[in-house]
């Protein structure tokens, strides 16, 4: 927004980066992402908090990032699924997710791999009605749930409690 | 040379998972050419009528906005009749055309746009648009007395409004037992997580689009036709889909919209659709409403099948189902009387959905089969068997293979039927009931006519191309093994292309038809490419050495696949059958699925872990169906009011239940040679009227109105 | 969404003379509000962000439980105080919307969350509510989320709010800050009833702001459960929700805190059912002659008759789950 009189600026830790740009106040995280930042690995399914497709951690914390402005974010550090892995150096639960079949058309993944591994670190993962449950703010339209499901199994039984044997690439 | 083991038959993760996992998969409004600009569309808010006035003043003067496009200043556009009219357009009617008038055919009908620097501008100048109506009076009430008979040009593209054999009211009056129950499904919508979204850019007369879309050649014949271009000058980009069902079959309006947005504004423009919006700017699977009315003898066996359905329609253009093929193919019967009825309202066009008209009808049909077992105190399955159809009897043809008894017998199996006591009401789990239930599953298997190019490189490496899309089924993937296999490669070896309409020519990506159509074309351009590897005078052990030997880097080779003979001498199906326990708390109007089976035959499969994911889906929508998706219709302002996704409801993870899918064994070389059936539909289809009829099973209150909410339990 | 400017408090004083200005909102998780923002039903001109200067936390005190209301609903669930203390709090508030969001709506904002009524949400249709004068279509339209208790001719929509019902059955009260100084409301008195005014929802006068809630000392350490039913098994707004509390002294129940959600337009809470409850032995007759009154004075729509049953037994199985909880203890 170089021209806005409006702008507001925002410094955002973005995947152990930081990262200082203008920003009309209107900017949801999720847009100042997708649009501003290039990082679309975040999706935007809904707009209104009601899929998940937009689920990055904010401050390590799962969060939906069109429900927040991202000037309120403005100082915070926020991990999308870009700074969990690569193609080529997968995460543990990006692996899973492959392994699984996790998922179909892919449009909802990066949304529920970022809720699931929050979930790892919140220590809701004791059965797989626990994990149903702490999964469900993550619609998935191709129904790949039970596989979700699955992955996520594989990859608690891989780990403590506090997730510490997965950490993200800005742990690491 | 040495093939490594075959790929087909093994469950290869998919090729494109650590794309899709790490975020790096682009979908089409994830495009960013240079100079992007944002639209924001500005849709109807009354039904019917005309528009009086257009204020765009305020928005015009909101710095960063860059054109603001209505009728009022649009370019007009020709709207050519194409030559033939692709297999996804309804054949009658006319398709809605964009800002080309005041007319107002139904609420939510896109009427003007803004285009800004950023989404943020656009938004909020949408919002400042003051937009004066003239309002005549709508038909938005589903009435089926005003259902009228298809058009000549539906009924000839199998949507008749008559159809059957025998004389079935006859057979139906001296029949021993009968059933005659009405059905009602309400309205459903597609709810891909990916919004519509589509992104024009213009150089000079070439326009490239990043479409979301099932067909990316069909985009290109169809906008060339709404401006009367050179099909040459498009191209259309689509690698990814983010899930679609259908209802990115067509190219629906806001296609056209980014088009003249971006030759307004001089610069690419991207028009994404609101959650709220695309229950209006793409179609949806039509309300319908039927009557079943089935004869029997004492056996058990069918002697009348009757079947009538009426489906809402736009006023504008006529899409049609087929609803009622079911009633004439699933069983045997000698006499069958179908009647189609379409209901005009001024709503947008609903269009193709999972299983369209297939499932809907399959529906009816199911839930009456299981009232007709009922009836009889025959045994659902038993039933089933009876009336099994040993030909299509419809077309008189032989079918080109059938295993629907396995299916029976293996799904029976594996879920336990044989527990179950027939009395309704007489299990029970604590406080809640238990329910089993179970419904045939059938969708003919078709396919199109397809092209593939193969290159193998001296690196030993290869790829192939078609313009094919793949929406989540796993194409890139199954497609992939099949050329691996063919050209003796590893798939880590071979790269699928597609999404891009200046490849060779792929039919839609919908009704279970891709892997049929574009496999059997991989198989054929890699068959060719291995003849041209042959005919190379020197000879090498592996392709690469073959082709370092002749000095080559590369070797292209194409091949093209269509239906063919079999589809004269045989009629082909997919074909399942579905077991559902459901558990049913009647106090609070709750049910739960507890578990699913699901056996299938869908002739030879490519890759079991894909496959079942592809089922284990359908089950969850046919969850939706059955017990929470409906549009929530106020016919006074002909719109549907639970337009998002909290109040329209959609599975999430907690209504998951044991899912078991099988695939009985079978290959179906007489469809093509690959033998594989295609099996999107299959897997939706007779999940709603198992669930149904356990619910039944579960109450002994027959719930003939779907998705079974609380208060359908509870009134 | 219209302009705005932003700017986000570093401390709650004076906050309220800063608010004291039309089209001044406050925001703090924001999950309800840019909801209402995208959707254009609500244009602040002027944000000012108080999600990190209200108190947080989670604090027992001699005389109850206060509880921060810039205070996470993730965060207040996992409270040991609250899991402990005010099980039913925490069991209302593990029911309500999804985990990222429970990470960033606060207590205060949940209270104060918008009705889903359906034209409520969509700015093309009349709603009183938004658009004072304009008409309910709710009243002879698509209603089956809609309320059976409280409504008047301009206005049936319900209160979303899971929290709230329970804090209604704990008497809590609501802490703002107004005008440099602290009020206290009990939550009951804080809902308004639409009347014909249903845009006037709440209590706070312009300015004010939510601190925290408090419950106080003898709502605090019961057996209690909430029940939530809902179309799908998760992530939905409670067609008809039930919490209840109760002390039973001897086989005898002495007191009762009963209300339910989805059904009221504000949270309900069932002085009929309590007094059935209050002073009778504590069996499956007295509990289930107390859940047929709670749907007494009920005046439901065609498309939400289905909640009168529906909650008669919401409540019974709320009940019988509490004595349960209460035989097992």
């Amino acid at each position: 927004m170089p021209n806005d009189p409006h702008a507001l600026t925002v410094t955002l830790r973005v995947n152990g980066e930081e990262t200082r740009f203008d920003v009309d106040p209107r900017t949801t995280l999720l847009d100042a992402l997708r649009d501003r930042l290039h990082l679309t690995g975040t999706k935007k399914g809904c707009g209104l908090g009601q899929c998940g497709a937009c689920t990055v951690h904010l401050d390590g914390r799962r969060i939906v990032s069109c429900l927040t402005l991202a000037v309120m974010a403005d100082g915070a550090s926020v991990t999308t699924i870009e700074g969990l892995g690569t193609p080529d150096a997968l995460h543990p639960m990006q692996e899973a997710f492959v392994a699984c079949d996790a998922f179909q058309c892919g449009y909802c993944t990066p949304g529920q791999i970022m809720s699931a591994v929050a979930l790892l670190q919140e220590g809701h993962c004791g059965s797989d009605e626990e994990i149903r449950e702490h999964m469900s703010g993550n619609l998935c339209r191709c129904g790949a749930y039970a596989n979700i499901v699955d992955a996520i199994r594989t990859v608690a039984g891989a780990t403590d409690r506090s997730g510490a044997a997965v950490p993200s690439r800005e742990d690491a | 040379m040495n093939a490594p083991t075959p790929a087909i038959g093994q469950p290869v993760s998919r090729v494109d998972g650590p794309a899709k996992v790490t975020g790096t998969a682009r979908y089409a409004g994830e495009f960013a050419p240079d100079g992007l600009a944002y639209a924001a569309v500005v849709t109807s808010t009354i039904p019917k009528g005309r528009i009086r006035r257009i204020d765009t003043t305020a928005a015009e003067t909101i710095p960063g906005v860059l054109a603001v496009v209505s009728h009022l200043n649009a370019p007009s556009l020709p709207y050519h009749e194409m030559e033939k009219r692709p297999q996804v357009d309804p054949k009658s009617g006319d398709q809605l055309q964009v800002f080309q008038g005041p007319d107002i055919l139904f609420n939510g009908q896109p009427v003007a746009a803004v285009v800004a620097q950023t989404q943020e501008i656009a938004d909020a100048a949408a919002s400042c648009i003051g937009i004066a109506y003239e309002e005549a009076e709508a038909r938005t009430v589903f009435d089926p007395g005003r259902g009228r008979e298809p058009s000549e040009e539906t009924a000839k593209g199998g949507r008749p409004g008559a159809s059957g054999r025998g004389d079935a009211d006859g057979a139906l009056a001296g029949a021993a037992v009968t059933v005659d129950a009405a059905y009602v499904q309400a309205r459903e919508h597609h709810n891909a997580i990916e919004p519509h979204v589509t992104i024009a850019s213009w150089e000079g007369d070439r326009l490239t689009l990043y479409d979301k879309t099932q067909w990316v050649q069909n985009v290109v014949d169809e906008i060339a036709h709404v401006f009367g271009m050179d099909k040459e000058k498009i191209r259309v980009i689509s690698p990814f889909v983010g899930g679609a069902f259908g209802s990115a079959l067509r190219t629906w309006p806001h296609v056209t919209i980014a088009a003249i947005a971006a030759r307004m504004a001089g610069r690419p423009v991207r028009v994404e659709l609101s959650r709220r919006q695309l229950y209006n700017a793409v179609g949806y699977r039509p309300h319908t409403e039927q009557r079943v009315r089935l004869g029997a003898d004492r056996d058990g066996k069918l002697t009348a099948i009757v079947q009538e359905a009426a489906a809402q329609v736009a006023t504008y253009e006529e899409y049609a189902e087929t609803t009622l093929q079911p009633a004439e193919t699933t069983y045997s019967c000698p006499n069958v009387r179908t009647a189609y009825r379409l209901v005009e309202m001024d709503v947008n066009s609903p269009c193709p959905m999972r299983g369209p008209g297939i499932v809907t009808g399959l529906y009816a049909l199911e839930a009456a089969m299981d009232e007709l077992a009922f009836e009889l105190g025959m045994d659902p399955v038993e039933l089933r068997l009876r009336n099994h159809a040993d030909t299509n009897e419809k077309t008189g043809q032989p079918w080109s293979s059938k295993e629907l008894r396995t299916c029976y017998e293996t799904g029976a199996e594996r879920f336990g039927w044989a527990n179950r006591i027939p009395e309704p009401r007489s299990m029970r789990v604590g406080t809640e009931l238990v329910g089993y239930g179970m419904a045939t599953a059938i969708y003919h298997a078709d396919r199109g006519a397809a092209e593939m190019q193969a290159t193998v490189f001296a690196n030993g490496t290869a790829v192939i191309r078609s313009a094919a899309s793949d929406m989540g089924p796993g194409t890139y993937t199954s497609i992939t093994q099949i050329a691996a296999d063919a050209l003796g490669l590893p798939v880590d070896a071979v790269r699928f292309e597609l999404g891009d309409s200046d490849l060779p020519t792929a039919p839609v990506h919908g009704g279970s038809i891709t892997l049929a159509s574009v496999g059997t074309a991989a198989s054929a351009a890699c068959e060719a490419l291995r003849d041209k590897l042959d005919r190379l005078p020197a000879k090498g052990g592996s392709i690469a050495e073959t082709l370092r030997a002749n000095s080559l880097d590369r070797l292209d080779a194409k091949g093209k696949a269509a239906p063919g003979e079999e589809t004269k001498t045989h009629a082909s199906s997919a074909f399942g059958a579905v077991f559902v326990e459901v558990r049913v708390d009647e106090g609070l109007g709750a049910v739960r699925v507890k578990r699913m089976v699901g056996a299938y035959d869908v002739g030879r499969v490519v890759n079991p872990k894909i496959a079942r994911s592809q089922c284990i889906g359908g089950m969850m929508g046919g969850i939706g169906m059955a017990l929470m998706e409906q549009a929530e219709w106020d016919e006074r302002f002909g719109k549907v009011m639970n337009a998002n996704l909290a109040e329209y409801l959609v599975p999430v993870c907690a209504d998951t239940p044991d899912l078991d899918v099988v695939f009985v064994p079978g290959e179906d070389t007489i469809f093509n040679p690959l033998g594989a059936k295609g099996l999107a539909e299959i897997a939706i289809c007779g999940v709603a009227p198992a669930i149904t009829s356990a619910v039944f099973h579960a109450t002994g209150r027959r719930i003939r109105h779907i998705p079974i909410m609380a208060e359908r339990v509870i009134g | 969404m219209r302009a705005f400017t932003y700017e986000r408090l570093d401390a709650a004083t004076g906050a309220s003379r800063r608010a004291d200005h039309p089209g001044t909102t406050y925001i703090a998780g924001g999950t309800d509000l840019l909801q209402l923002m995208q959707e254009g039903i609500a244009h602040p001109r002027a944000l000012l962000d108080v999600s990190r200067v209200g108190t947080t936390g989670v604090t027992a005190q001699l005389d109850g439980i206060r509880i921060g209301a810039a205070t996470r609903l993730a965060d207040v669930i996992e409270d040991p105080i609250v899991a402990e203390r005010l099980p039913l709090v925490a069991e209302a508030l593990a029911a309500s919307a999804s985990p990222q969001v429970r990470n960033m709506a606060t207590i205060g904002g949940n209270l104060l969350q918008k009705t889903r009524c359906l034209y409520f949400r969509d700015v093309t249709t009349p709603c009183n509510k938004r658009e004072p004068g304009s008409g309910c279509p709710a009243q002879a339209g698509q209603n089956r989320l809609n309320a059976v208790f409280g409504g008047s001719p301009h206005c049936i929509a319900t209160h979303a709010s899971d929290l709230a019902v329970a804090l209604v059955a704990l008497d809590a009260e609501v802490i703002v800050e107004r005008a440099g100084g602290e009020k206290s409301i009990r939550l009951d008195d804080f809902y308004r009833l639409p009347g014909d005014t249903p845009y006037v929802e709440t209590a706070l006068e312009p300015g004010d702001l939510i601190t925290a809630v408090f419950v106080p000392i003898q709502a605090t350490n019961l057996p209690g459960r909430y029940l939530k039913v809902r179309d799908r098994a998760s992530f939905e707004w409670a067609l008809v929700s039930a919490a209840v509390a109760l002390v039973v002294a001897d086989g005898e129940v002495v007191a009762a805190r009963v209300a339910a959600g989805g059904v009221g337009t504000k949270p309900w809470r069932l002085p009929a059912v309590e007094d059935r409850l209050v002073g009778r032995p504590m069996d499956v007759q007295t509990l289930q002659l107390a859940a047929e009154a709670a749907a007494d004075g009920a005046d439901p729509r065609p498309g939400n008759a289905f909640k009168v049953p529906l909650l008669v037994n919401a409540v019974a199985r709320a009940l019988a789950a509490t004595a349960d909880q209460e035989a097992n203890r």
